[in-house]
């Protein structure tokens, strides 16, 4: 298990919010946002894998990109290797590229159809350093080792590989400059199982001899109980509950992480069916709309009034185990405010 | 690639076998007659007569047959002759053209260079100016560049050119002077001062043209570069940390270009047809006012034989854009 206690943060994120205005009418005048990524503080400490977990459109894609700058974020801070990149200007932000990258959902689509492997592995090296054709040819070889690829394939375009090696690409691509940090945005959600263990367990491989730290979104929580250190559960772009791995999965607190966590597949028949699952109602509140108070009050089964008015907070309840829920927060206090 | 443009090109000669005798049938169904501006004082035996020299009482397969058979032995060896010198064309008949009695063949010649140097410049000048309005507009896109780039285009499409032309010719040569209203091609460059001359004249028809295929032209590079800019491929490319320049220039453009590249390719035949129109509004004597004219005539050779030269140059530019298609394009293969 990684120890969080002494290690040092690579990634801050403080309050970051990511809005895309809604522009409506004759005059496309802006009349209000789609809050995909709504005020989301975590840390990322090196070496570690973060899991990001949530249903489709809770905003965990959005706030991946926005972390890397791939989207110009509203508000917030965010600070890797100790540099602040959300305000910084294009041209200092490309020489932070080789820090952080990221591996993508579509391995098809995110490859450009008309560049051999050569040419997408090796562009980010003729761009960041001054390597001879020689050297880069080298080190694009020596990234196909480390990923798996046949040397052969160095002159072949993506579409002729199949899913599982596009991946592989992606992440080779990821590599070639020695980021420090990965966001890997659902590596595996287009590769089919047989292909999402082996680039799972290359991913785990290249973090232990590259010492790489990864953000790693995903639906698949069996996956990031496999892979991650510490998981944060995502819900209409905030974060719900971040907690250490095995804490998590044993002993939920946020009601929604309760009810992410009781929709996981149960293999054992028996097991299955005597299961006490917490079935959510209605649908996800729209994220141009969202509820007063708690974002999950319209679906929490627990709710209570106060959930309704005020907003949680996002705290720390027990050592390394932060949710914003009323039903631990010191409620005189709340009511307090309330009154 | 090889195997298939050979294949191709074989396919292509049924084809062109088809459309000439459609394009025959066609032409020879239109109710002209050869004779019909010929003076009235011709009495109606030596109309017949006329009508007997040219051979067009055979029937039609019989004319059709003979014109194939020249159109596709007699005239190719005159063309390498004259363009070889070399003395192989042989002593007999030749496609001639009712209204001047002179070689069909001939006469396309005569009238190529004109058409090619207006209508062939038009076309450069229109994809010049389309492919950066059209990166543009797509890079900002709903920007004011790309509102008023959208509303010219528009123009340029909807309106036609016997429009515009009457309508610059009214504006820059009637009431500003600044250019002559005819093109003259008679015109010899010899220095700077008659070169001026040259520019002058052929700005008007340039613009003209260049307008309609700058508004088709970038309204496709638009679209194209549209549909690629939100690629996955492109994000990854900006994360690589390459500067906006080379994602758009490099990543966008090259992808979005193998759409463009084709439709170029395919309205090349176009410029070698001429613009009719066009030619006619500026007395260019170019294939367009050619046919203009051999249509108002009944010059029946002349039609046919220019529509099928349209019909073999769309065929080979069809293949052409199918080729490239192939070698812009890697996930295209042709085996």
């Amino acid at each position: 298990m990684f120890d969080t206690t002494n290690a040092k943060k690579l990634v801050e994120v403080r309050g970051l919010k990511m809005y895309f205005p809604i522009r409506t009418g004759l005059l496309r005048k802006h009349t209000g946002d789609v809050k995909a990524v709504d005020d989301v503080s975590f840390d990322i400490f090196e070496g570690e894998t973060l899991g990001l977990v949530g249903e489709s459109g809770c905003g965990k894609s959005t706030c991946g990109r926005a972390i890397l700058r791939l989207y110009e974020p509203t508000e917030g801070s965010i600070k890797i290797d100790g540099v602040e990149i959300a305000q910084t200007d294009f041209n200092s932000l490309r020489k932070m590229r080789p820090t952080m990258q990221m591996v993508f959902q579509d391995p098809q689509a995110s490859l450009n159809p008309r560049m051999t492997l050569a040419g997408i592995i090796g562009e980010p090296l003729s761009e960041h350093s001054k390597m001879t054709s020689d050297e880069r040819l080298a080190r694009i070889y020596e990234l196909m080792d480390a990923v798996g690829l046949n040397r052969d394939f160095a002159n072949r375009y993506p579409h002729e590989f199949s899913g599982g090696q596009r991946q592989r690409i992606g992440i080779a691509r990821a590599l070639a400059l020695n980021p420090k940090f990965i966001v890997c945005d659902e590596p595996i959600a287009a590769l089919d199982v047989s292909i999402q263990a082996q680039v799972v367990n290359l991913l785990e491989d290249l973090q232990e001899k590259f010492g790489l730290t990864y953000l790693f979104i995903s639906h698949d929580l069996s996956m990031v109980r496999h892979i991650a250190d510490r998981v944060a559960v995502m819900y209409l772009g905030k974060v719900a509950e971040l907690a250490p791995r095995d804490e998590i999965y044993a002993d939920p607190l946020h009601p929604y992480t309760k009810a992410l966590l009781s929709a996981v597949p149960e293999p054992d028949p028996v097991a299955h069916d005597t299961a006490n699952r917490t079935i959510l109602q209605g649908d996800v509140p729209s994220p141009a709309n969202p509820p007063q108070g708690c974002n999950f009050c319209t679906r929490c089964p627990v709710v209570m009034d106060i959930c309704k008015q005020i907003e949680p907070q996002f705290q720390e309840v027990r050592p390394g185990r932060f949710v914003a829920c009323h039903l631990y927060e010191n409620t005189t206090k709340t009511a307090e405010k309330v009154a | 690639m090889l195997t298939y443009t050979i294949r191709r090109l074989v396919l292509a000669i049924p084809t062109l076998l088809f459309i000439s005798f459609i394009i025959f049938l066609i032409v020879k169904l239109s109710p002209s007659d050869p004779t019909a501006g010929l003076p009235l004082t011709i009495p109606p035996e030596v109309r017949e007569q006329i009508r007997e020299s040219l051979g067009v009482n055979q029937p039609v397969l019989v004319q059709y047959f003979r014109w194939l058979q020249l159109m596709m032995w007699n005239e190719p060896l005159h063309l390498l002759e004259g363009w070889t010198g070399w003395e192989i064309a042989p002593d007999g008949p030749r496609v001639i053209s009712y209204q001047t009695r002179s070689p069909v063949m001939d006469l396309i010649m005569q009238r190529m260079p004109q058409t090619l140097w207006v209508v062939g410049v038009s076309y450069i000048v229109g994809i010049l100016i389309a492919l950066p309005i059209g990166i543009i507009s797509a890079y900002r896109q709903y920007s004011w560049f790309d509102q008023i780039g959208t509303f010219i285009s528009m123009l340029g499409f909807s309106v036609p050119t016997f429009f515009t032309g009457v309508l610059f010719i009214v504006i820059f040569a009637v009431n500003l002077g600044w250019f002559p209203s005819v093109y003259d091609t008679t015109h010899v460059v010899t220095d700077w001062d008659s070169f001026i001359v040259q520019i002058k004249q052929i700005i008007m028809p340039v613009m003209v043209l260049g307008l309609f295929n700058a508004s088709q032209i970038s309204r496709f590079m638009r679209a194209s570069m549209l549909d690629n800019l939100n690629q996955d491929y492109v994000r990854t490319a900006r994360a690589k940390g390459l500067t906006e320049r080379v994602v758009v220039l490099v990543h966008v453009l090259r992808n979005s270009m193998i759409p463009v590249v084709t439709v170029i390719a395919l309205n090349v035949p176009a410029v070698f047809g001429g613009a009719i129109i066009t030619e006619q509004v500026f007395k260019v004597n170019g294939i367009g006012q050619l046919l203009i004219i051999a249509i108002q005539g009944g010059d029946i050779p002349v039609v046919q034989t220019v529509s099928f030269i349209f019909a073999v140059l769309i065929v080979l530019f069809n293949l052409l854009a199918d080729v490239l298609y192939g070698v812009l394009d890697p996930r295209i293969r042709y085996d």
